[in-house]
């Protein structure tokens, strides 16, 4: 079954019905790219779309609820609450994208060259793995924000510290079914350097898994940060920031529900796009 | 491979990465900016509370010594005094426990009872109205920050009908499970959603398999070949999912607990944090994945029993 061309990607039922080797652009990679489209253009044209400082206060204007001059109302300092939400998300969003990116270059990096060369260094790297993913993954994160210091800078480090591992285990295991098929050793014989055969022939067949797995994690890594931020151990104020935004609103439920409610909202807008998205990858690349 | 056989090399496998646990739990005090007993007590750092704290954590000896007097008070389930009560942190920690402990029993049995009906009626109604619904439940689920979900239950169940209570515990065992509903269905509906969709899929593929075919060439009736086949195999493989939740849920712990005001680990991680209390957020963290280590491996143990196909593999 090995070969240049054949590669051991499983087919599943769904493949088989649609014949083998069409790839197609399914309904869930429109849509859930159309959402996130959406919702990033949103949040960059922030400036264009709404005239309100996300930070200036005004006490006089306090919870004023909503109102075609503030969408969402005002929350308890006068701030609006949809020029919050929009600033918000580019501060969350940034975050997860950029920190999700980190551990995924990392975690494919050290995962590659355990696989490849295996023995100790593989060893080592797996048992690093295993004590990573043992600890719960927000404890572990929390624990590290707290250790660090608050602060964007923490946050960033907590994440990605405790994130490389999931990309690692997942190309590990790639590589160390694909390098025995023929055309890893084709290039070997060649004479090929390690490097070359890792970057040209191994991790562009590997990283479809990872690619897919980045769409949720994503996802994750955005709950993450607004968990921090609900508890108040996240991005420090007065930044806008989903969590922050909610457990600002949570006191005020009972009067002004809106203040709490449309942050949730936003998150979920974005994990449905993502979800979708990671979907329609994996449809893509016939990964299941 | 028998049974005793698989539980002693899962039992040798879990040794290393228990060993690399305490490890990192014991830098995590190295990784503190600065003197750490003079960051960690804060205003509260008079020379001889500082020099107290760098006698308990041996910070003036080497650091292979250090990790072995960390180690040997670990061993010994000793993680220090709590810098804000002066009591033991262990003390602290197990006291909560029981509270935590009790939330996730009752959010997996909540997840699970919401979980079957609908993975059945999505997998008896395929690619249906019905189906289709269900398998969008996932799509919104696993994007709910259970903090956000926490207020809306508190705002639509708590506050609005005043039907279930918002905060605090209620004495007795009827009363943990009434203040408690509120927090259990928080963490259920978070999990939730992964289960429906293994459970599903589990389903349809025995819908399939052979040993339903039997069944129902047998005679017996459809919601007994349901019930006692279909369910009851696909559940032993949703045990692993749910296994596998539980660091999950653990997390999920902290924001519900701080939400709800329960007097559990969660929060008393969170409190923690906030008082600067490092002996408690490091013994919890330290027990946390210890409990996340134990759970994985009974859970591999219980399906092995579950299901004997484990032990060959």
């Amino acid at each position: 079954m090995a070969g240049l061309t054949s590669l051991p990607i499983p087919l599943t039922s769904d493949d088989l019905a649609r014949g083998r080797g069409s790839r197609r652009i399914s309904p869930n990679l429109v849509a859930g790219s159309i959402i996130l489209f959406v919702v990033i253009g949103v949040v960059l044209a922030a400036p264009l779309i709404t005239s309100y400082s996300p930070t200036a206060l005004n006490p006089s204007q306090a919870l004023l609820g909503p109102s075609l001059h503030h969408l969402l109302g005002t929350d308890e300092l006068g701030r609006d609450e949809w020029s919050r939400l929009l600033y918000g998300g580019r501060v969350d969003l940034e975050i997860a994208f950029l920190a999700v990116l980190a551990s995924f270059v990392l975690g494919t990096a050290i995962g590659c060259l355990a696989g490849y060369f295996g023995g100790w260094v593989d060893a080592l790297v797996m048992r690093v793995v295993d004590v990573i993913l043992a600890f719960p993954f927000f404890v572990l994160v929390i624990a590290l924000v707290f250790i660090l210091g608050p602060g964007t800078k923490s946050l960033y480090i907590a994440i990605i510290a405790t994130d490389w591992v999931s990309y690692t285990w997942i190309i590990r295991r790639e590589i160390v079914s694909m390098k025995r098929h023929e055309f890893v050793l084709a290039a070997a014989a060649l004479g090929y350097k390690h490097t070359r055969i890792m970057i040209r022939h191994l991790i562009p067949n590997c990283i479809t898994q990872a690619i897919v797995y980045s769409m949720s994690d994503v996802v994750f890594t955005i709950l993450t940060i607004v968990t921090l931020g609900f508890l108040g151990l996240g991005v420090p104020p007065p930044t806008p920031e989903w969590g922050s935004l909610m457990s600002d609103g949570q006191q005020f439920i009972t009067t002004h529900w809106e203040l709490a409610t449309f942050p949730g909202i936003a998150v979920v807008i974005v994990g449905i796009g993502l979800s979708l998205l990671g979907d329609g990858i994996a449809d893509l690349l016939r990964v299941k | 491979m028998t049974r005793g056989m698989y539980i002693r090399r899962r039992l040798m496998l879990m040794l290393p990465t228990a060993f690399g646990v305490t490890l990192v739990t014991f830098f995590m005090i190295h990784l503190i900016p600065g003197d750490p007993a003079v960051t960690m007590l804060g205003i509260r750092a008079t020379p001889k509370a500082v020099a107290l704290l760098h006698r308990e954590w041996g910070l003036n000896k080497p650091l292979y010594e250090q990790y072995w007097l960390f180690l040997s008070r670990v061993v010994r389930g000793n993680f220090g005094t709590s810098l804000f009560y002066s009591t033991s942190a262990t003390g602290l920690i197990l006291r909560a426990s029981l509270v935590t402990l009790e939330l996730i029993v009752y959010a997996v049995v909540l997840s699970v009872v919401i979980a079957v009906p609908l993975a059945v009626l999505a997998a008896t109604h395929r690619n249906r109205a019905a189906d289709q619904a269900v398998r969008a439940i996932p799509l919104i689920g696993m994007g709910m920050p259970s903090a956000w979900i926490a207020i809306m239950l508190i705002l639509l169940l708590g506050l609005k009908s005043h039907v279930f209570p918002v905060a605090g515990l209620h004495p007795g065992f009827v009363g943990h499970l009434y203040s408690m509903f509120l927090p259990s269905l928080t963490l259920s509906l978070g999990i939730a959603p992964l289960l429906i969709r293994s459970l599903r899929s589990s389903l349809i593929d025995s819908f399939d398999a052979d040993f339903v075919t039997t069944a129902r060439s047998k005679g017996i009736r459809e919601y007994r070949v349901l019930i006692r086949h279909a369910i009851r195999n696909s559940l032993a493989s949703s045990l692993n999912i749910l296994g596998l939740q539980i660091a999950f849920l653990i997390s999920g712990t902290l924001v519900v607990e701080s939400v709800f005001a329960l007097p559990g680990v969660g929060a008393l991680m969170v409190n923690s944090i906030f008082r600067r209390d490092f002996p408690v957020v490091q013994g919890i963290t330290f027990l946390l994945a210890l409990a996340v280590i134990l759970t994985n491996l009974g859970t591999d143990i219980l399906h092995s029993i579950l299901d004997p196909r484990v032990r060959f593999e």
